[in-house]
């Protein structure tokens, strides 16, 4: 495929097992600086296995993955974090008893550096780093377009707002690649328009993203490339056009015999 | 990104903008709110009023010694002293359970360490008299590398299993101490160490009356401004370690650990610092009661003490400072008062003493915390965010609104 510097994440021969279930084998995939590539499969395909292997919260069995030129295994989630790679959840995990604002700006932790003897004295350096942590998060959620009072709890936010609390959370560390699992469950097709905007914008802005979708109408609009799991493999690649008559993928979804 | 702003945009950019104003008004003066009185405020009304406050406040804790002496006796002060010691115990196990949501059941062994730190090093046990300014903070540093010892090898524990394993730290502690007599005697076992040398301050000992000022100031008025001191300075360092990049991932951790990780805190460090931030605290203390007690014994330093430090975080209010010291307070008081009052109330009723005052007490306490966990099961004084998750009909109404109108709100 294309020239190797262009390539963010790369991922070969992966395998993750639980106990007996392969719930990821041997699957290859590598995703280019600055593209959304969509992830779909059937529920159970282990498309969110993927994504907890990628950024840390589990440990890959076998394989080896590439970020940004760099090999990482057994590596820790924030450490995957400071090497750029972000991502929300698609059970939303927001910090419920923070205000909106918050959220965010435990998202800068990552980025500043203030420790103990600033937070005790608020010297200069301290009380710069401190606005500007909260600058950046309120752009921050002025971008992803949470128009509500910043010190809302996040519990209290709507559905929708609280999905995109999640990117902006993310956003506020800065990274490489934005991994979204399923950020438009649940939405109504007005929200998942906006949603569709908001993700152009984001790559727009040099963010690689990285999507799982279950909305086929969402994901083939967007991508530019994706690939197809089903029961751990991967079994088909490429631009959407070409995955959506892969006879191998009518099959998984539809249960059909592949031609 | 434009097709995110909608037609209610003026409205609630009006409400953001205000509400803007609120924070940068309250983060810059936040200095002022040592006791954090007006913290759950916005402080930009209340801010002459708030001034009054803190200055009554600081009357009120300057003359308390006095007023208490002449009003309730001496022992009134003795008691005083104790809720000092108490709120910084508190405040630390604060840092601990009520920021990074840790339940912590053995917090009291880092109390213990702090004080025999003292007594050992300040007392005719080992014939070591060092001085106060040495022994204290050695007691703090100790408590915080037992702080660090305790927490490493819990870090994967969460909840119940966290509390096990702290409860069993505390209990080891303990024990060992009741048990370091033989064969090589250091602690002094069960009898405990005694004729431990009082706070002196260079030249100036807390352990006798002095004359200041035209005052006859006593040991236990002098031990009190020193605890206020030290109480200040914990309520200055918890308020600005709260509102701070590691408060902020404290409460990340609580609220959501894997979450906090994958947005790339370092979960180990930061639960570790909050571990010794709390030991510190409670080193300090210890060493404060070792000096002011003149006696330390195992037997001070039960899972009940720990229970009781707990008990004040929560029915204060979990992560709420002045809620903290609220549950410190009324936790060493009301016992103290049911102890001095139910024998008396019960004679003038019914002529004799029917219940023992001291099992009474504990019927008292007991009720006592069941009802505020009904009443209000956030805390007496709930941190403002869990007031507002109490009170917070508004926020459920906009989403219940959100749901049926869905995005054309």
């Amino acid at each position: 495929m294309a020239a190797v510097a262009d390539t963010l994440l790369q991922l070969s021969g992966v395998g993750k097992r639980f106990g007996g279930l392969a719930a990821l084998s041997d699957v290859a995939l590598h995703i280019q600086r600055g593209e959304i590539y969509g992830l779909i499969g059937p529920n159970g395909a282990g498309k969110t296995t993927l994504f907890n292997v990628v950024t840390g919260l589990y440990q890959l069995d076998a394989g080896t993955f590439t970020f940004d030129g760099i090999a990482y295994s057994h590596c820790k989630p924030h450490v995957l974090a400071e090497a750029g790679i972000a991502r929300t959840f698609q059970n939303i995990r927001l910090f419920a008893n923070m205000s909106a604002l918050e959220n965010v700006m435990v998202g800068r932790h990552l980025r500043t550096r203030t420790g103990i003897w600033g937070a005790l004295t608020r010297n200069a350096a301290a009380r710069a780093e401190e606005r500007a942590i909260t600058q950046r998060a309120r752009e921050l959620l002025r971008y992803v377009g949470i128009e509500r009072p910043h010190q809302t709890l996040a519990k209290h936010l709507p559905y929708g707002e609280q999905r995109r609390l999640e990117i902006a959370r993310a956003l506020a560390t800065d990274p490489k690649l934005l991994a979204l699992d399923e950020p438009a469950a649940g939405m109504n097709a007005t929200e998942t328009e906006s949603l569709k905007a908001l993700l152009q914008t984001i790559r727009a802005s040099g963010i690689t993203v990285l999507l799982i979708e279950h909305d086929v109408k969402l994901i083939m609009g967007l991508c530019d490339r994706m690939a197809v799991l089903d029961y751990g493999k991967k079994i088909a690649e490429g631009v959407p056009e070409e995955v959506r008559q892969n006879p191998a993928v009518i099959a998984a979804y539809l249960g059909g015999e592949a031609a | 990104m434009n097709g995110w702003r909608s037609a209610h945009e003026s409205e609630n950019k009006n409400q953001a903008t205000e509400n803007t104003e609120i924070t940068e008004k309250t983060g810059a003066i936040s200095v002022a709110s040592v006791f954090s009185v007006a913290n759950s405020f916005p402080r930009m009304k209340f801010n002459h009023k708030s001034k009054l406050l803190l200055a009554v406040l600081a009357i009120v804790l300057l003359a308390l010694p006095f007023a208490t002496d002449a009003l309730l006796g001496r022992g009134w002060v003795r008691i005083a002293d104790f809720a000092l010691l108490y709120i910084m115990l508190a405040l630390g196990l604060n840092i601990v359970v009520g920021y990074a949501g840790l339940l912590d059941l053995g917090y009291v062994a880092f109390f213990a360490v702090g004080a025999y730190c003292y007594a050992l090093l300040g007392s005719p046990q080992f014939g070591l008299h060092l001085p106060f300014w040495i022994v204290l903070p050695l007691g703090a540093l100790l408590a915080c590398v037992f702080g660090v010892l305790l927490g490493a090898p819990t870090l994967r524990l969460r909840g119940d299993y966290l509390a096990i394993v702290t409860l069993g730290f505390g209990e080891i502690i303990r024990i060992f101490l009741n048990n370091l007599n033989a064969p090589a005697n250091i602690t002094n076992g069960p009898q405990g160490i005694s004729m431990i040398d009082p706070i002196r301050i260079g030249g100036f000992s807390l352990g006798g009356t002095h004359e200041l000022f035209g005052f006859t100031i006593p040991s236990v008025h002098l031990h009190y401004y020193l605890f206020l001191g030290c109480t200040l300075l914990v309520v200055f360092v918890s308020l600005r370690l709260e509102d701070s990049r590691i408060g902020r991932a404290w409460m990340a951790i609580r609220e959501d650990e894997v979450a906090a990780e994958a947005m790339g805190i370092n979960t180990r460090n930061i639960k570790l610092f909050a571990f010794a931030m709390g030991a510190t605290f409670g080193g300090a203390a210890g060493g404060l009661f070792a000096g002011f007690q003149g006696f330390v014994s195992p037997e001070s330093f039960g899972l009940t003490e720990s229970v009781m430090i707990l008990c004040m975080v929560v029915l204060g209010g979990m992560g709420n400072i002045s809620g903290v010291v609220l549950g410190g307070v009324l936790l060493v008081l009301l016992p103290e008062a049911l102890r001095n009052g139910a024998g008396p109330v019960q004679q003038a009723l019914f002529g004799k003493t029917l219940i023992d005052p001291e099992s009474l007490r504990m019927l008292m306490f007991g009720l006592a915390l069941i009802v505020v966990m009904l009443v209000r099961p956030a805390g007496l004084w709930p941190s403002m965010q869990r007031r507002r998750e109490l009170t917070a009909d508004d926020g459920v109404a906009l989403q219940e609104q959100d749901t049926v109108y869905g995005s054309s709100r």
